[in-house]
């Protein structure tokens, strides 16, 4: 069966997925208009393409916004973090959760819970 | 500007439960009694119906069931299930008109039902995963609004206390509400005080959880003035959407009300200047402040101010939210619908002891999802027309 071959290989999600697991943090930059994006898609949101390509997120990041989440279990920080490439996640930043700030400079890593997820380290502490 | 839908359409009934705990009562049922008052209202009946607009947060398929149940099945002809959140109705809203005016349909019912507080008072969990944000456990949805108002926060020097006096404007006027379901006294320290869930956000800052059902009747403007209601002309109607996640939301201090609002008013043919009430769905507290200012009431930035200065409470500048609000009168998961049925109160002269003198014009505007999708529709009097 005859498919169209830029969309051929796993989807967007699965790379994504599949990077995680092997400890990458990836994200996606579209060939076309040079656009970084994150979650990952299969055309571009940017220029609405289809040359996105999966790449290796530097790491570095602001907090653009952040709260602290108050369970009866456990309080512990939910933040969203803008990536030095542009896309913005949302993500937790370790440490004490109410020391968070937005502005604040934060360094990915890789941290192993159930499964692989990228947190944010406050910089000076990576 | 001929082909304009300004005022082709009215509001000819409404109908609202008001039954905001009652256990035994499906989602489904509180949907058909909203409904069939809906229709009582205006002298119509479940057989005049030919157009059906409906979403559900716990139903992948609306307008199967409500059809159905209602038995609309024969006359059908036109229906939309959009779910956007809380904002759907208002969506369909834009939807019905067009096909009232294509000749599609005649007669067309929005309506909405959940048992959501007898249920168990959880918002039921949407067949919606969210698998890049979900790792990192935020309280759905409250993390996200949260996120919002710390950013509002950050950029603009808003204080935790103007989000506090939202819920106190909303609850002096639950308090000249018989329906509504809190109002009892409120004051700021009871709000700064009440138990942090998510940081700004207190439990304080977060609308009810009830039950509720409601509905609405939409006729071309011609056949509205044979009805038994005095009719609410549709002036303009406006949608946007700008995300479904919290973090790809553009800019965490502005919503999407900033292209809804506008487009309405543009249809409309009216300014900000022009609206006499104003109805804004009140989620959380930031919800309300983020709206006044995207919508134009006062510029960005300055909600906190606006708020602090009395004008949203009752005798102040600007009447919003005077049922009480999603967080002092109901709230049944996606309370869009509301907001229409008391902007229609008002404009309608039965709004009792909270009735704004010679209300003409008024301003419904719906939030769904994560301040995800925005609607906003401009109601007015025959003296609009």
């Amino acid at each position: 069966m005859p498919h169209d071959t830029r969309f051929n290989g796993p989807g967007p999600d699965a790379q994504w997925k599949a990077a995680l697991a092997e400890g990458r943090f990836a994200i996606q930059r579209c060939d076309d208009c040079n656009a970084a994006q994150f979650p990952p898609t299969v055309t571009c949101r940017s220029c609405h393409g289809a040359a996105l390509k999966m790449i290796p997120a530097s790491g570095k990041g602001t907090v653009y916004s952040t709260t602290t989440v108050r369970s009866r279990e456990r309080t512990y920080n939910v933040s969203i973090v803008a990536l030095a490439e542009g896309p913005r996640m949302m993500a937790r930043v370790e440490g004490d959760p109410e020391a968070v700030r937005i502005g604040q400079a934060v360094t990915a890593r890789m941290a192993q819970g159930e499964s692989t997820v990228v947190v944010f380290d406050p910089e000076g502490l990576a | 500007m001929s082909d304009t839908l300004r005022g082709k359409a009215a509001i000819v009934g409404i109908g609202n439960t008001r039954r905001w705990h009652a256990p035994g009562r499906s989602a489904f049922d509180q949907l058909e009694e909203a409904a069939f008052l809906a229709l009582e209202d205006c002298g119509l009946t479940l057989g005049d119906v030919d157009a059906l607009y409906c979403a559900h947060s716990t139903s992948g398929l609306p307008v199967l069931n409500v059809a159905e149940r209602l038995g609309l099945g024969a006359n059908l002809r036109h229906a939309d299930g959009t779910m956007v959140g809380g904002a759907s109705f208002l969506f369909h809203m834009r939807s019905a008109i067009s096909a009232l005016n294509s000749g599609q349909c005649d007669v067309a019912l929005i309506c909405y039902g959940s048992n959501q507080a007898s249920a168990g008072g959880q918002l039921a969990p949407m067949p919606d995963p969210q698998p890049y944000e979900a790792p990192y456990s935020p309280r759905y949805p409250i993390s996200s609004y949260a996120l919002a108002a710390a950013r509002h926060m950050h950029e603009f020097g808003t204080t935790r206390e103007q989000l506090a006096e939202v819920a106190l404007a909303a609850r002096a006027w639950a308090q000249m509400n018989p329906d509504a379901l809190e109002r009892g006294p409120l004051t700021l320290d009871d709000v700064m005080g009440a138990r942090m869930i998510s940081d700004p956000l207190s439990k304080a800052d977060c609308c009810l959880v009830t039950d509720g059902g409601a509905a609405l009747v939409l006729t071309r403007a011609d056949r509205a003035r044979d009805l038994a209601s005095s009719p609410v002309y549709v002036l303009g109607t406006g949608v946007a959407v700008s995300h479904r996640q919290i973090s790809q939301m553009p800019d965490l201090t502005q919503s999407a009300a900033a292209i809804s609002g506008p487009a309405a008013l543009l249809e409309a043919g009216l300014g900000i200047k022009d609206i006499d009430h104003v109805m804004l769905y009140d989620a959380f507290t930031i919800c309300t402040l983020m709206f006044l200012e995207d919508l134009g009431f006062c510029a960005k930035g300055e909600g906190g101010d606006f708020v602090a200065s009395g004008a949203i409470s009752p005798g102040g500048t600007l009447p919003v939210n005077t049922n009480g609000g999603g967080l002092s009168c109901n709230h049944p998961g996606m309370y869009g619908l509301f907001t229409v049925l008391e902007a229609v109160q008002q404009l309608r002269g039965t709004a009792g002891k909270r009735q704004i003198k010679d209300a003409e014009v008024a301003l419904a505007h719906a939030n769904g999802g994560v301040l995800s999708s925005q609607a906003t529709v401009i109601l007015g009097t025959s003296a609009t027309i």
